[in-house]
């Protein structure tokens, strides 16, 4: 029974440690880790689902906006961007908010064809991080329901 | 009902993106703070008893007095309608709440912006994403509150009295470094644009995974 959850514990370890590594997280999500405890066990699980539904809802509104070339509402865009922008940024997702990034920019200079490139890319990286993301809280599902602690993983 | 026991500090936390309140409301609780979140400065308003209209005819306007006390407001920059900046002019517009310390948050580094926040009486300006850290700073400007009401001062500025407090609060907090240091600095303006620098320039650089510990 140990040796399955020090095994368990040792993959979740090293997966985490590796979304780091390539980029999919960054620090703030060690920030977002600190706010869960016993009594909130789900917190990360509840704030990062809460990000996805909204990466949904703002792609699928600024897709919307940016369809008909002869009539983008950039505003529109922008404020979809801003929003993505700051969840990413609050939850972690270091790529989604890079896209965000130049995502803005090409709004900023009302570049259609740029918009729409950032669009994809960040529909893209929105659904590859929920995937791994996915994956990490299912070992963490595995983990509990095998007796075992979720570790503590300190990224420096 | 609700009497605030003495080591709770109740935070009114304003934020019109439902992610940026679960967020703040977490970090709040993570912080040993009461929380109340609302989505609007118009709600926050609300809550507070203060009415669109003339609050001294409104019998509700010190309402919540009593029953709540709320030791901080923080507010998110960017809402529709009224900005977290409509909101607190509002505030500190009000003699019944302009003692209450505000904070802004935003997600934009506009040095224009968080000065005219600052100004206009924010106690601090933090750039999002909050960090449980950023809240080490909130407690000094809570227990001045706490200790206005106790001594029954009127709802004048703040500023001048820290220094006669300012012994007696640092007896009663927990012993942070941050929290101690926090206290000497002297609280002006220029102090303020200080802090407003060290905000900006605060190391939000990634980390190098080069070291990388576990505890299991």
């Amino acid at each position: 029974m140990n040796t399955v959850v020090a095994q368990l514990q040792r993959q979740f370890q090293d997966y985490l440690v590796s979304l780091y590594q390539q980029g999919f997280l960054d620090n703030q999500f060690t920030e977002l880790r600190k706010l869960q405890d016993e009594g909130t066990p789900d917190f990360v699980a509840e704030v990062v689902s809460l990000f996805f539904d909204d990466c949904s809802k703002l792609i699928n509104s600024m897709s919307r906006s940016l369809e008909r070339p002869e009539n983008v509402d950039f505003k529109q865009v922008d404020s979809g961007v801003h929003q993505l922008k700051g969840s990413s940024s609050s939850v972690g997702a270091r790529r989604v908010k890079n896209v965000c990034i130049s995502f803005k920019e090409c709004c900023d200079v009302q570049n259609r064809e740029g918009c729409l490139r950032c669009l994809q890319q960040v529909d893209y990286e929105y659904k590859m991080l929920k995937t791994k993301l996915q994956d990490l809280f299912n070992l963490e599902q595995q983990i509990v329901q095998a007796g075992g602690a979720i570790p503590q993983v300190n990224i420096n | 009902m609700g009497v605030v026991t003495e080591s709770q500090f109740h935070v009114l936390a304003v934020d019109d993106s439902l992610f940026d309140r679960k967020m703040i409301e977490r970090l709040l609780q993570k912080s040993s703070c009461q929380v109340t979140t609302v989505d609007s400065g118009s709600k926050a308003l609300e809550f507070l008893g203060l009415r669109e209209s003339n609050e001294s005819d409104d019998p509700n306007a010190t309402s919540t007095s009593p029953d709540v006390e709320i030791n901080l407001i923080i507010t998110d920059y960017c809402m529709p309608g009224m900005t977290g900046y409509d909101l607190l002019k509002r505030v500190k517009e009000s003699a019944a709440f302009r003692s209450i310390p505000v904070v802004i948050m935003s997600s934009e580094n506009v040095p224009a912006r968080i000065s005219r926040c600052l100004e206009e009486g924010a106690e601090e300006f933090f750039l999002k994403p909050v960090k449980l850290a950023d809240l080490t700073k909130l407690k000094p400007h809570m227990m001045k509150t706490k200790l206005k009401k106790e001594s029954e001062k009127p709802a004048e500025d703040v500023k001048p009295e820290i220094e006669e407090e300012e012994s007696s609060v640092i007896e009663i907090l927990p012993l942070h470094q941050e929290l101690e240091s926090e206290q000497q600095e002297p609280v002006l303006s220029n102090n303020k644009r200080k802090a407003m620098e060290e905000v900006i320039s605060t190391d939000r650089s990634r980390s190098k995974y080069n070291d990388i510990t576990t505890l299991v």
